[in-house]
């Protein structure tokens, strides 16, 4: 088989997982149905594993094969295929995302066990891993464009699939409305790619794109089109506040859309896109500028934020903030690697915290509320702290060859890359502080009640509530379900997190720097003609920037065990002193209320004043009343003439009578 | 003796009819009158038949005394269905289709 009969595989096993679930879930008993959507997902990885071997099989220069299943669009000037594209690169996003989504699935079928929704659960989650094959594989813009709708979709589904919830509702229809912006910027890009390039193809435009001057005026604004797009599916600013009130959706969406898989679906694109992006390297300096503002500004929320899953959501900002900012220093492999092992540790991290919630009976998120988790959940407490450890770049572990490669390569392009590189670092620091804030706040300090029960064996059982408004729930249909599964007490949460923390430590030997190159090389064949292949950092630089990182992780670390362990009375002197700091950070540094100010509320007094003014007096009163009133008018007069004597109808039909004949004479005459 | 008396007597018997139908409200009385009406239009259509020398008009004289004879029917019909509700013998007062 070829690497694109593989692909297909790849794209056609969730879709018949989804389709299978959604129409015969009647017929699944018990869990099944969570088992039919792993399988076929998991299935999925090892066809993607088969168009991994395949590929490697070929000579460097033919591993991009483009399959096409028929003609999707076919017209003078618009030629779209329904084809596959399997290159290096889908291949390396289709191994992740199907190997992720897998871990995920058994997760879930535990997690969700007793949730309502659970096959309904299940047919969103497979029809979203389809999706995002799909758009990882599509070998044109409009497939690209479906795919990528298609998963804002999912998402919308699975933050709101606790549907009688309120604020879940209320999330799902943010994420929406954000991500649909992103789509317009991106049916508008490639709009100009086909009138600037003639083509949808990715292969013919970037072979195009070549004859193309630099910095090009419309290529530009293809390129920052192309941004606006990337921004809005992966939370970076100024499109991100839909990310963190995604968490309100089950705690294994968090891991696996808005963690893992999804959200870095806007570094792929840049990825795919890089032809564009080199020939337009004004749009890639603000891309990597915005990166590092998001990750600056998304490490000092998390620094301060208290819900556990909202923490692990902006680390998420922040770390995608380092892949944008790796992508758009044209350090592709960089950017990618650090996509690969952010996608373990930091679905690892959301499961601990999916365990460590429902340990509390799923009704608190907050970090204030944790403490001393460490002696009831020890398999939770190791997986989430090398979790933690991997995001904050602890030395020898997956993120830390990933992230300091990342800012390696932004030191070395030079210019502003090499201040961004810098602010990048300062970043790492905070990160480190963060992660463990985290470890230590939950499982470290005096035990809650909840982990004091949890010691002696039984889980808490509090009665269903939403954890953000404290409102009182049931666990019908649209809710959580009555029972929740810990780590420790189910083996197939506990497979995943082992699998992943594993990944999580090793990740990294991948690509040590003077040492492995394996994505590079694995990548080399999609970005061998790059103007930036070559131009790559030396090994002993490398080394010398993976030591700094190292340092400020260990700093990080270091800093928050003093702050939270040794002396816990520092957070809070720390926190009088610095009010506005902390004020302004612990609001998000006030984008949400800006949103409101600029855009909510305008809309909403937009809205007000159609329904009361436009619609009231303009419809209602003009338009309608209007007709209204001519048709009254009319029929008035009519009705005035139906006077139901008979002599005054004879005396009408006489003078009508008397006034044809006067006509004709007059007219005759 | 020339049309015009023809016509003018036909002219004046059917305002005579037309003024009945518009003043008159019983219904009998509106009724005669509007044979009065159909007969002056006889009388102008058998004169016209003579002046022009062919039968064309006495045919239609004919088939306008078959119509009158249908109406009579049916307005004495309805005259009679008046009086047999116990209804008024007045025009006037049966005004139900006011709009």
């Amino acid at each position: 088989m070829t690497p694109v009969s593989w692909g297909w595989v790849v794209l056609l096993l969730p879709l018949a997982g989804t389709i299978g679930i959604a129409l015969g879930w009647r017929a699944l008993p018990g869990r099944s149905a969570g088992w039919l959507g792993s399988v076929t997902v998991g299935l999925s990885f090892l066809a993607g594993i088969g168009m991994y071997l395949t590929l490697e099989e070929l000579p460097h220069e033919e591993r991009r094969l483009v399959g096409s299943a028929f003609r999707y669009i076919g017209t003078d000037t618009v030629d779209v295929d329904l084809a596959i594209l399997a290159d290096p690169l889908s291949t390396f996003m289709v191994l992740v995302v199907s190997g992720v989504s897998f871990l995920i699935h058994v997760y879930s079928v535990s997690y969700l066990g007793s949730d309502r929704g659970y096959a309904r659960f299940f047919a969103y989650l497979n029809f979203f891993v389809f999706s995002m094959l799909l758009l990882v594989l599509a070998a044109n813009f409009v497939l690209l464009i479906v795919g990528w709708a298609f998963v804002g979709a999912a998402s919308y589904l699975l933050i709101s699939f606790w549907y009688r919830r309120d604020t879940a509702t209320s999330a799902g229809i943010k994420a929406f409305v954000i991500n649909v912006i992103g789509d317009v910027a991106l049916v508008v890009a490639a709009f100009l790619i086909l009138n600037e390039l003639g083509t949808l193809d990715y292969l013919g435009a970037f072979e195009a794109v070549r004859e193309v001057p630099h910095d090009e005026g419309v290529l530009v604004a293809t390129c920052l089109l192309l941004l606006v797009g990337a921004f809005a599916k992966s939370g970076q600013i100024p499109l991100h506040t839909w990310l963190p009130d995604a968490m309100e959706g089950p705690t294994p969406v968090s891991a696996l859309i808005h963690a893992a898989t999804m959200v870095t679906a806007g570094v792929y694109l840049i990825a795919r896109c890089h032809p564009l992006f080199e020939r337009a390297p004004t749009a890639a300096a603000i891309g990597a500028v915005i990166g590092t503002l998001t990750l600056v500004f998304a490490a000092t929320v998390a620094l301060v934020a208290t819900d556990l899953k909202r923490i692990i959501a902006y680390s998420t900002i922040s770390q995608i903030g380092y892949m944008v900012l790796g992508v758009t220093a044209f350090a592709y492999s960089a950017g990618l690697f650090h996509l690969m092992t952010h996608a373990f540790f930091k679905a690892l991290l959301f499961m601990g915290a999916g365990s460590v919630v429902s340990a509390l009976g799923m009704t608190n998120e907050s970090i204030d509320r944790m403490g001393g988790f460490r002696k009831a959940m020890p398999f939770t407490f190791v997986t989430f702290t090398i979790g933690a450890a991997a995001l904050a770049s602890f030395p020898l572990l997956s993120g830390f060859f990933s992230k300091d490669e990342v800012i390696a390569y932004a030191l070395h392009r030079g210019g502003i890359y090499s201040v961004l590189g810098i602010v990048a670092y300062a970043a790492a620091l905070l990160t480190a502080f963060y992660a463990f804030r985290m470890v230590f706040r939950v499982f470290f300090g005096e035990p809650v009640p909840e982990a004091q029960q949890l010691a002696e064996g039984e889980l808490a059982h509090v009665g269903p509530r939403n954890p953000l408004t404290g409102e009182e729930e049931d666990t019908d249909v649209g809710f959580p379900g009555p029972e929740h599964h810990i780590a420790e007490h189910s083996w197939s949460m506990k497979a995943p997190m082992a699998v992943l923390a594993v990944l999580a430590v090793v990740g990294g030997v991948v690509a040590i720097p003077g040492l492995t190159h394996g994505v590079e090389t694995f990548l080399e064949p999609t970005f061998a003609e790059s103007e930036f292949i070559a131009d790559k950092p030396a090994p002993a630089d490398q080394l010398k920037d993976l030591a700094i990182g190292g340092v400020l992780a260990l700093l990080g670390i270091a800093a928050a065990y003093l702050v939270y362990i040794r002396r816990p009375g520092l957070a809070r002197s720390a926190r009088e002193r610095l009010r506005p700091v902390h004020s302004f950070f612990a609001h998000k540094w006030y984008f949400d209320e800006l949103y409101d100010r600029a855009f909510v509320r305008p809309s909403r007094g937009l809205g007000r004043f159609g329904r009361t003014t436009v619609e009231r007096v303009l419809v209602q009163g003009a338009i309608v009343g209007g007709a209204t009133g001519v048709v009254r008018a009319g029929t008035a007069l009519a009705r005035s003439i139906q006077t139901g004597y008979l002599r005054a109808y004879a005396l009408l039909l006489l003078a009508g009578v008397c006034a044809l004949a006067l006509y004709f004479l007059i007219a005759s005459g | 003796m020339g049309i015009a008396w023809f016509v003018v007597l036909s002219a004046f018997i059917f305002c005579i009819g037309a003024a009945g139908v518009l003043t008159r409200r019983n219904p009998l009385v509106i009724l005669l009158c509007l044979e009065l009406m159909l007969n002056a239009g006889n009388l102008a259509l058998i004169a016209f038949a003579r002046a022009s020398g062919n039968g064309d008009g006495q045919v239609f004289a004919l088939i306008v005394m078959v119509v009158a004879a249908c109406e009579v029917v049916i307005g004495l019909g309805l005259i009679v269905a008046m009086y047999r509700r116990k209804l008024p013998i007045d025009a006037d007062q049966m005004s139900e289709l006011r709009g």
